[in-house]
C-alpha cells in the first residue's frame, strides 16, 4: 500500500511538471464547451430563400410574408424568374428557392388544390433536409389558415378543430447547449482515461525507466495501480469542472444526482483506463500509442450519438454502439442532468459498461503480462 | 555470491549465450570483458531476472533467478547499459523514490553513497535529464546502491564517458569492497580488466577465459612481437603474407604478431626486405590482456 502511495506521488510530481499535460487538463474544457456547445447547434438560422412570384394576388402576398416572418428565413429577393433564381442558388447566394405558380390563388379558391415548387441545394444534405422540413411546416401552417378562413366564411358558427401542440419534454426550451453539455464532458473525461494512460504507460517503456522499475520490489499490479489512479483522478476532477462550466455558462439543468454521475463516471473511467492500458501494451512509443488511441476515440465519438442521433444509423451501426462506452455515458449524462434518472432507470448501464470494463482490463492486463517480463 | 551453470539464451536463431559458466566470489570485484554484441549484457539481465533463460541454471547467493527473483531484486542493485531514471524528476527526487519503494529513505545508507552523491548533491534540485554524462552515471549509481544490496550488476557503465569520469567511476567501485559489496561489471574496455580483482573473457556467447588479470596475462603461451614501420596497411598484408605468424593485428601505434615458436628478428626484417619493406622496427614484446583475448579467439 506505501509503495502505490510512493507510485501515485511521483506520477503526480511529473504530471504536474509536465509541459502539455496540465495546461491541457485546465484549458481543455473551457475551450470545448466554448467552441463545441457553441457550434454544433443543430438549429438552422438565417435560411436565405429567393421566392419566384408571378401575380401579386391577395394569398400569395400573404404566404410570402409568413416566410418573411419567420425567424429561419431570410427573404434574400422576390422575383418572377426562375432563371435567375436557379442562378443564385447554383452561386450559393440562397439556399432555397420557392416558386408560387400562376393561377396560384385562382387554383387554391377554385378546385382547393394548388401547388409550390421547392428547390433546395443538397450539399449538405442534412442542412437540406431541414431547410426543407422548415419550409414545409410553413405551408402547412398557410394551409391549416385557408381552410378555418374558408370554413368561418362558410358558417359564420366556429367549429371544433383538432388542435396539435408539441410540447418538448425533459428540454422544453430545446437548449441545444444543454443537449450538447453532458456529451461533451464525457469527451473531456474520456481524452484523459485514454489518449494520457496510454501515452504516460508507454513513456515508461519509450524511455527506458521501466527497466529500473523491473528490478525494484514494486509488483506489477502496484505499477499499475499507481500509473491508473492518478488519471482516474484527474478525469474525475475534470468532469467536475466540466459540470461548474457548464453550469455557471450555459445553466445546464442538474435534474439528477450528481453522485450517480460521479458514480457511473467510476465505472466507465474503469472501463477508459483499463482501454489506455491496453493500447500502451500494443506501442512501443508515445506516437504509437497515440495514433491507436485516436483511431478508438474517433470511432466511439462518432458512433456515440453526440453529433448524429443513434436511432438515425442503420441497424448494423445500432448494434456496434452496444460496444461503445462513450455511447453510454453520453446517454446516463443527458438522462441524469436533463431527466432526472435514478439509479433504477440507468441500471443497466452500469451493469453493461461494467461488464465491457472487465474483459478490456481482463485482455489488457493478459496481454501486460505477456509483454512486460 | 554468483554461480552461472550452463546458461545458454537465444533470440530466435542467433545464440546470444552459449553454455555459459563461473562463480564471482562474496566481496570481489568482477569483470565481464568483451566486445559489443559478445552477450555481456544478455547475462546481466538473466542475472537481474529480467530475462529468462532457455537452459542452464545461476544463483545469486541460494536464490534461483528464475524461482526466487522477487528476493533478487530486494537484494541486488542494478544499473543498465541506458540511463534509465526519470528524466522530469530531480537528483533528490529520482534518489528518494527509489529509496521509497525499497521500502528505505536517503539517510539510513546514506554513508554508502557519500563519495559519489557529494559530488552531484549541489545540483541535487536539477532534473535529471540535464545532468551532464558523467553526473547521470553517479545518480544512476546512488539510485542502485541506495538500498544497500548485497551484489551491484553494472552493465557498461563506463562505456560513452569521459577519460576523468571513468577513472573516477572504478575508484568508487573499488570502494564497495569496504562494504563488502560484490560488484560485477561489464566493460567493452580490455585496459580496464587490470582495475578487477578477477575478469571473465566473453566472445560471441562463450566464457573464453576466467582469472586474475596477471593470470589471463600469464596464460599468453605464444610469442608475441611489436612493429612498426611507415606504410601500416602494406604492412599488416606483407607480414599476414609470410609464414611466420598465427596472428598479425594492429595495436595501437604498433603490429603485433604472434608466434607459437620464437622467431629471431633479423629474420623477420630479412624477409620483410625481400617485399621491398624496409626501416623497420621490430622488438619482442610483453603481452597484456588483449593479446590474451585475441589469443583465446578463434
Amino acid at each position: 500500500m506505501r509503495t502505490i502511495l510512493y507510485l501515485i506521488r511521483k506520477e503526480f510530481l511529473q504530471i504536474f511538471r509536465h509541459k502539455i499535460m496540465l495546461p491541457a487538463l485546465f484549458i481543455m474544457p473551457f475551450v470545448q464547451l466554448i467552441i463545441l456547445v457553441h457550434a454544433a447547434d443543430f438549429e438552422i438560422k438565417n435560411i436565405k430563400i429567393h421566392i419566384i412570384n408571378h401575380e401579386n394576388q391577395n394569398w400569395n402576398v400573404r404566404l410570402i410574408s409568413q416566410f418573411m416572418a419567420s425567424e429561419h428565413f431570410v427573404v434574400h429577393q422576390v422575383s418572377n424568374s426562375y432563371t435567375l433564381a436557379y442562378q443564385q442558388l447554383e452561386k450559393r447566394e440562397v439556399d432555397l428557392i420557392l416558386e408560387i405558380p400562376k393561377d396560384f390563388e385562382k387554383n387554391l379558391l377554385k378546385s382547393n388544390k394548388a401547388s409550390v415548387f421547392i428547390g433546395a441545394n443538397a450539399i449538405d444534405g442534412m442542412k437540406a433536409g431541414l431547410t426543407t422540413f422548415y419550409t414545409n411546416s410553413i405551408l402547412r401552417s398557410f394551409n391549416k389558415n385557408i381552410v378555418l378562413e374558408q370554413m368561418k366564411i362558410a358558417n359564420s358558427r366556429s367549429t371544433a378543430g383538432i388542435q396539435t401542440k408539441t410540447v418538448f419534454w425533459y428540454n422544453p426550451e430545446m437548449e441545444y447547449a444543454h443537449f450538447m453539455v453532458p456529451g461533451i464532458l464525457v469527451i473531456l473525461v474520456t481524452a484523459i482515461g485514454m489518449f494520457f494512460t496510454g501515452i504516460n504507460i508507454v513513456k515508461e517503456k519509450e524511455m527506458g525507466t521501466i527497466e529500473q522499475i523491473n528490478v525494484t520490489p514494486i509488483r506489477k499490479y502496484q505499477f499499475l495501480i499507481g500509473k491508473l489512479a492518478p488519471f482516474m483522478l484527474l478525469a474525475l476532477m475534470e468532469l467536475a469542472i466540466g459540470l461548474t462550466l457548464g453550469k455557471l455558462m450555459f445553466d445546464i439543468p442538474m435534474e439528477g444526482s450528481l453522485w450517480l454521475i460521479f458514480g457511473f463516471s467510476v465505472i466507465y473511467l474503469f472501463t477508459i483506463l483499463g482501454l489506455g492500458l491496453l493500447v500502451s501494451t500494443f506501442s512501443n512509443t508515445q506516437q504509437q500509442a497515440m495514433f491507436i488511441s485516436w483511431f478508438f476515440l474517433m470511432i466511439f465519438v462518432l458512433m456515440s450519438g453526440l453529433f448524429t442521433s443513434i436511432d438515425s444509423m442503420p441497424a448494423w451501426a445500432q448494434k456496434t454502439t452496444w460496444f461503445n462506452p462513450v455511447a453510454y455515458f453520453i446517454d446516463v449524462n443527458r438522462k441524469i442532468l436533463l431527466k432526472g434518472s435514478e439509479f433504477a432507470d440507468i441500471s443497466g448501464h452500469f451493469i453493461k459498461v461494467g461488464l465491457i470494463g472487465l474483459v478490456v482490463n481482463f485482455f489488457a492486463v493478459l496481454n501486460y503480462r505477456k509483454t512486460s517480463a | 555470491m554468483i554461480q552461472i551453470e550452463q546458461i545458454s539464451k537465444s533470440y530466435n536463431a542467433h545464440a546470444a549465450l552459449k553454455q555459459a559458466s563461473f562463480k564471482v566470489d562474496r566481496g570481489e570485484l568482477f569483470g565481464l570483458i568483451g566486445p559489443d554484441g559478445a552477450g555481456k549484457t544478455t547475462l546481466i539481465r538473466i542475472l537481474m531476472t529480467l530475462l529468462l533463460p532457455d537452459s542452464g541454471k545461476a544463483h545469486i547467493g541460494q536464490w534461483d533467478v528464475v524461482k526466487d527473483y522477487r528476493k533478487i531484486r530486494q537484494h541486488v542493485g542494478y544499473m543498465p547499459g541506458n540511463f534509465s531514471l526519470y528524466r522530469d524528476l530531480t537528483v533528490e527526487e529520482n534518489l528518494r523514490f527509489f529509496a521509497s519503494v525499497f521500502g528505505t529513505n536517503i539517510k539510513t545508507h546514506y554513508h554508502l553513497i557519500k563519495p559519489i552523491y557529494e559530488q552531484i548533491e549541489p545540483f541535487k534540485n536539477r532534473r535529471a535529464e540535464k545532468l551532464s554524462g558523467g553526473m547521470k552515471q553517479k545518480l544512476a549509481l546512488s539510485c542502485s546502491l541506495i538500498h544497500r544490496p548485497e551484489l551491484l550488476l553494472l552493465d557498461e557503465p563506463t562505456t560513452g564517458v569521459d577519460a576523468v569520469s571513468r577513472q573516477e567511476f572504478w575508484q568508487m567501485l573499488g570502494t564497495m569492497k569496504e562494504h563488502g559489496i560484490t560488484v560485477l561489471v561489464s566493460t567493452p574496455y580490455m585496459e580496464e580488466a587490470d582495475l578487477c580483482d578477477r575478469v571473465a573473457l566473453i566472445q560471441n556467447g562463450e566464457i573464453l577465459e576466467v582469472a586474475s588479470p596477471k593470470n589471463i596475462v600469464d596464460h599468453f603461451s605464444s610469442h608475441l612481437y611489436r612493429i612498426k614501420g611507415k606504410e601500416r596497411l602494406g604492412l599488416i598484408n606483407a607480414l599476414r603474407s609470410l609464414s611466420l605468424f598465427t596472428k598479425v593485428y594492429p595495436f595501437g601505434e604498433y603490429i603485433h604478431c604472434t608466434s607459437d615458436e620464437a622467431v629471431e628478428p633479423v629474420v623477420i626484417s630479412q624477409q620483410l626486405g625481400q617485399l621491398g619493406m624496409d626501416e623497420i622496427v621490430i622488438e619482442a614484446a610483453l603481452p597484456g590482456i588483449e593479446d590474451r583475448f585475441i589469443e583465446l579467439m578463434a
